[in-house]
């Protein structure tokens, strides 16, 4: 299979990127490792006139911190870096450990941490993980930067609060204070397969108590899904509290159905992964 | 058409190529290196996988422009070929010799990612080979001694003296 033709452009800066995207509108692509928007133009199911390549584009990769309690993530860092990224995972090792889980070592390779948020798959594992950090991204137009929360940044199934003349540069998410534990449940058939339900629990432990939880789920809607009802009713609890806590975590989604798994066994299942995942967070 | 100059198993190569050439295509149709194989053209299978820069990665999600300037390093570079046999690359002696392969499509793409396995983890398990070629899929052998060959080129890579594998 073979992308229909583009025009293919390859800035060397984000000024130059930025004004790419505005020369070219809606036309234009912007691709980073390509492993979703490659995929989607063999299959003709997508065929931008103009592909911006971010490859070259100095000041997009690597991680700092910014002196605020956060990490910056640049957006073109491959997944691989993010996994072994000495800063995150000291501080935010839920990221590192759930990046792992995405696809596989190839995929691993190429695809970047920005370019699996803003293409913006609710089937992908790293929209939840942000979500439920509470984390953001630093976006980038003509206009200027802005930064997006997690909250506001997932719109719709591949739709995110980006315009079409704004890159992601930035990653942001918090450094964990506090005896923190996570785990994160990804429920597929096969190998390397993407979840068919996905649930990350976190919990902050403070004198045998869940001092703080953060629940996040993947594939359970057209966004990723942050389960506020099961986080507050383990806050300040013994880890007794999770069993009926988890209970709700399927509380307002409305998970769609198809060869997997229909909506009622994806409820079903995010019940049953918060509760595996919040157990073992607790450790 | 865009200029491309990619370093293929050591040697400097360059070409006008069209931006939606994959280089998968580059490597196969261009060059005519075709020990590189296309098998599902989905991402998925892991037939295509080379090394790019060092890190292995299906060469049907790259497109040869991605790949200018970089070295990228096929199954065809690993054997010494003046050797004959004995320039062969621990990993090939290892399917050769552990049954890896029955078909033989998926093994140029297995010995690439077996490859990036072993020099990010030199000693790896059973659990942990299995895990790290989950991008890679085999329709014929079961994969039992896909794993018995890794180990073995591992060991040998490492420098241990030859090991009986049980898996
Ligand atoms: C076989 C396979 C298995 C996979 N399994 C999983 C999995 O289990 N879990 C998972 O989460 N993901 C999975 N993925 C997807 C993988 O994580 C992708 O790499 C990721 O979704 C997209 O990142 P990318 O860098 O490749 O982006 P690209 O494909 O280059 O881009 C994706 C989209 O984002 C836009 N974009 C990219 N970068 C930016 C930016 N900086 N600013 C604004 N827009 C941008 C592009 O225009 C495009 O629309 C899999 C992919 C493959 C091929
Ligand atoms: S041919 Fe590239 S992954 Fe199957
Ligand atoms: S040997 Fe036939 S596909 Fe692996």
């Amino acid at each position: 299979m073979i992308p229909a033709t583009f025009e293919y452009v390859r800035p060397s800066s984000i000024d130059e990127a930025v004004a790419a995207l505005a020369e070219h509108g809606d036309e234009a692509k912007l691709l980073a490792g390509g492993h979703s928007l490659l995929p989607l133009m063999k299959l003709r199911l997508a065929a931008p006139e103009v592909v911006i390549d971010l490859g070259r584009v100095d000041g997009l990769r690597g991680v700092s911190e910014v002196g605020d309690g956060r990490l910056a993530i640049g957006a073109m860092t491959p997944h691989y870096k993010v996994m072994a990224d000495p800063l995150i995972r000291e501080h935010c090792g839920v990221l590192a450990d759930v990046t792992a889980k995405v696809g596989d070592a190839q995929v691993r390779h190429r695809g970047t941490i920005g370019g699996a948020l803003a293409h913006g798959d609710s089937a992908g594992d790293l929209p939840a993980v942000l979500l439920a950090l509470g984390g953001s991204v630093i976006a980038q137009g003509p206009g200027g930067t802005r930064e997006i929360e997690a909250a506001d940044f997932f719109v719709d199934y591949l739709t995110t609060a980006l315009s079409d003349d704004e890159l992601v540069t930035e990653v942001r998410v918090p450094k964990l204070v506090g005896d923190w534990g996570w785990r994160y449940e990804k429920f597929s058939r096969v190998a390397q397969a993407w979840a068919i339900v996905g649930a990350l629990g976190m919990v902050k432990r403070s004198n045998g108590h869940i001092e703080e939880a953060r629940v996040g789920l993947t594939n359970m809607g057209t966004r990723p899904v942050r389960c506020t009802a099961t986080e507050d009713a383990i806050r300040g609890q013994s880890p007794d509290a999770i069993e009926d806590a988890a209970a709700h975590a399927s509380d307002g989604t409305s998970p769609s159905s198809d060869l997997n798994a229909t909506a009622e066994f994806r409820q079903h299942l995010a019940r049953v992964l918060t509760k595996r995942a919040l157990t073992a967070a607790v450790g | 058409m865009t200029k491309v100059e990619i370093t293929v198993d050591g040697t400097s190569t360059e070409h006008e190529v069209e931006p939606r050439l994959l280089l998968v295509h580059y490597l196969r149709d261009v060059l005519g290196r075709t020990g590189t194989n296309v098998g599902c053209d989905t991402s998925n299978c892991g037939a295509c996988t080379i090394h790019m820069d060092g890190q292995s990665v299906k060469s049907c999600t790259v497109l040869a422009v991605q790949a200018d300037g970089s070295t990228v390093d096929t199954v065809e570079g690993l054997a010494d070929p003046v050797e004959g046999e004995a320039g062969w690359h621990p990993l090939q002696r290892a399917f050769h010799e552990e049954h890896g392969l029955q078909c033989g499509y998926c093994t140029p793409g297995m010995i690439m990612a077996s490859k990036g396995l072993i020099e990010d983890n030199p000693n790896p398990s059973e659990k942990e080979i299995r895990d790290g070629l989950e991008g890679n899929l085999c329709r014929c052998t079961g994969y039992q001694n896909i794993v018995k060959a890794v180990q073995s080129a591992a060991a040998e890579m490492r420098g241990d003296t030859k090991v009986e594998v049980e898996v």
